[in-house]
């Protein structure tokens, strides 16, 4: 931005810029980029320090510093009687909300795909509208009433459900894209030998579209695996939590907070995620296409 | 619902492509069709549909978590909303709520987003990888791992932050609770709006930027004149979703929880703390309500501009 204000002067002064200037601005706007590339790196990468020294290090403390290298840090989650189990928890979520999510909305996204529903655009945009208004912590009063009623307070069940409700608009949203794009020559030469549709489902969709299936899977993955909300506010005890709210409890209660669990926890919390991000993006590539991108 | 969800249907027929729309080619049939629909519309509306009209209902009625009012709720007609529109905390929360998505969101995601976005737009390499990964980095870390890790580096006596500015003993969340989110919001969800505006600066054709830059103007000018009516679309779909989403974003609870003295009590924390931890469901569902409004207003207002560029266009 700062070049910005630096060059225009010698802008007005020359309509039509001689090689000098024109040099000059070109060096003044690669450094003012760098710079300012720089100082995004620093502001991103500064608060990740700490997770990646302090489990490492002898004494961890709050402050991010060069670590006197150990592993022992990591026998603290042994020790802590909720730390490994909620992150089975964690998976338990993600796993069972990721395949409710990719198998109805891939269903769903097929049959608005390749049939015409009356409405269906105008159902496909509300649900949409609907999902991204209609969140977690603007329904949290009636999700409560509503798990209670259900019986479905303190269940897994009610936490992958009501977090299913929450992701399927969109998925659908995305899956229709994908099954769009696909050409429905395949399916009508299947049909033509006499395939019924839940095989053409299974066996040509299913394969055509897997990349979205995919995106659409991972998705949800990365939303369960990170939600705090939902599960803090159905599950009650420890046993049931997962990894997100036993993170939370483990710096919110009981006084003097354990470094070297709460450092080491973080760490291995994050690290699927962050090793699903890199599989996606060295496989598909991290990058917007279909439906966001126009 | 009709006049919300017309103007990005017609933003997107454009891109429909022509096979798209076959009719029918496994012979799926209309019952068929709409026994896949099923499952998951059962789910929707049981999940989605069904607490957001309970949200209208619990919002007339003075239930709670606890005692008398929890086994027999009265309706109570609007006093729920006349007392939260006269209710001084709530006033405040809106306001803070307000400065929030301004300040994280429009300012500092789409802002910062897309400032990341211009300045790697023509760079492939290690440095792109680089800034790319830190900043997507932030955006898929667990919220209470992420919200440790501020909570961390903003510490009073141990902070990285202070220890690097050389100023220790500044308590960045009791003195700036709302600077330290709002902050902390801009870091965690900028990639989205970097992403999209990589993606839309792909758009936009580079024999355009170079023959403005020969004419003499300058980066302002081109932003201005050539980059911006090219990305208008994209400018405004960011700012809807990422407005909304930090609307509703209840990360900061894990932060400040709200504190000190309900400073950065952003409407979500203000929600879940009169419901949940108060037990008053039915003022809460009714602050909840205005929220859902207040969403609304949101989307209709960039749906309108959005539908207002396709009829220009």
């Amino acid at each position: 931005m700062s070049t910005a204000t630096r060059t225009a002067p010698a802008r007005t002064d020359r309509p039509a810029p001689g090689a000098a200037p024109v040099a000059v601005r070109h060096v003044l706007s690669r450094i003012g980029r760098y710079v300012f590339l720089c100082a995004v790196l620093g502001f991103f990468a500064l608060p990740l320090l700490w997770l990646a020294t302090a489990p490492f290090d002898e004494t961890p403390t709050i402050t991010a510093s060069l670590p006197r290298f150990t592993l022992d840090n990591f026998r603290a989650l042994l020790d802590n009687p909720y730390a490994l189990s909620s992150l089975l928890n964690s998976v338990y979520l993600a796993a069972g909300t990721a395949v409710l999510v990719v198998t109805f909305a891939a269903l769903a996204a097929y049959a608005l795909s390749r049939v015409r529903v009356p409405g269906r655009d105008a159902l496909l945009y509300g649900l949409l509208l609907l999902s991204s208004i209609v969140t977690g912590t603007a329904t949290m009063v009636p999700l409560f009433e509503l798990a209670f009623r259900l019986n479905l307070i303190d269940s897994r069940l009610g936490v992958i459900l009501i977090l299913s409700g929450g992701l399927l608009p969109a998925a659908i949203f995305i899956l229709k894209d994908f099954m769009d794009a696909t050409p429905t020559s395949y399916e009508e030469s299947a049909r033509v030998f006499g395939a019924s549709p839940l095989q053409i489902m299974r066996h040509i969709v299913v394969p055509v579209v897997r990349p979205g299936l995919a995106t659409v899977g991972v998705w949800a993955v990365a939303n369960v695996w990170g939600n705090f909300l939902v599960p803090f506010l159905l599950l009650r005890g420890p046993e049931k939590a997962p990894a997100a709210v036993i993170m939370y409890t483990l710096y919110t209660e009981g006084g003097q907070a354990d470094l070297r669990l709460l450092s080491t926890f973080s760490l291995l919390y994050s690290l699927p995620v962050a090793l699903m991000f890199v599989f996606v993006s060295s496989r598909y590539g991290f990058r917007f296409h279909g439906g966001i991108k126009r | 619902m009709a006049p919300v969800t017309s103007p990005p249907d017609q933003a997107v027929k454009g891109r429909r492509r022509a096979t798209g729309a076959a009719p029918d080619a496994a012979g799926l049939g209309r019952a068929r069709a709409t026994g896949f629909l099923v499952p998951g519309m059962v789910l929707i509306l049981l999940f989605l549909v069904v607490p957001a009209a309970w949200t209208i209902y619990l919002g007339v009625t003075n239930y709670r978590l606890t005692g008398l009012a929890a086994a027999n709720p009265e309706v109570v007609g609007l006093d729920n909303y006349t007392r939260a529109l006269t209710d001084e905390r709530f006033r405040s929360s809106l306001v803070l709520t307000l400065q929030f998505v301004l300040g994280s969101a429009v300012i500092g995601q789409a802002g910062l987003g897309f400032a990341i976005a211009y300045a790697l737009r023509d760079r492939r390499g290690p440095l792109r990888r680089l800034v790319e990964g830190f900043v997507l980095l932030s955006w898929i870390l667990p919220s209470s791992v992420v919200a440790f890790l501020w909570i961390a580096l903003l510490d009073r006596d141990g902070g990285t932050l202070n220890a690097l500015l050389g100023i220790p003993g500044t308590a960045w969340l009791l003195d700036h609770p709302m600077l330290s989110i709002i902050v902390f919001n801009t870091w965690r969800g900028t990639a989205f709006s970097m992403m999209l505006y990589a993606a839309a600066l792909e758009n936009v054709p580079r024999s355009h930027l170079e023959t403005a830059r020969l004419a003499g103007a300058g980066t302002w000018q081109q932003l201005r004149d050539v980059v911006f009516p090219r990305i208008r679309g994209h400018v405004l779909t960011n700012l809807l979703l990422i407005s909304l989403w930090t609307f509703n974003d209840f990360a900061p609870f894990l932060i400040t929880a709200g504190g000190p003295e309900q400073r950065s009590e952003i409407l979500p924390v203000y929600v879940y703390k009169v419901a949940l931890s108060g037990g008053e469901l039915g003022f809460g569902a009714a602050i909840s309500f205005v929220m859902l409004l207040i969403n609304l207003v949101i989307a209709l207002v960039y749906l309108r501009m959005l539908g207002r560029r396709k009829e220009t266009a």
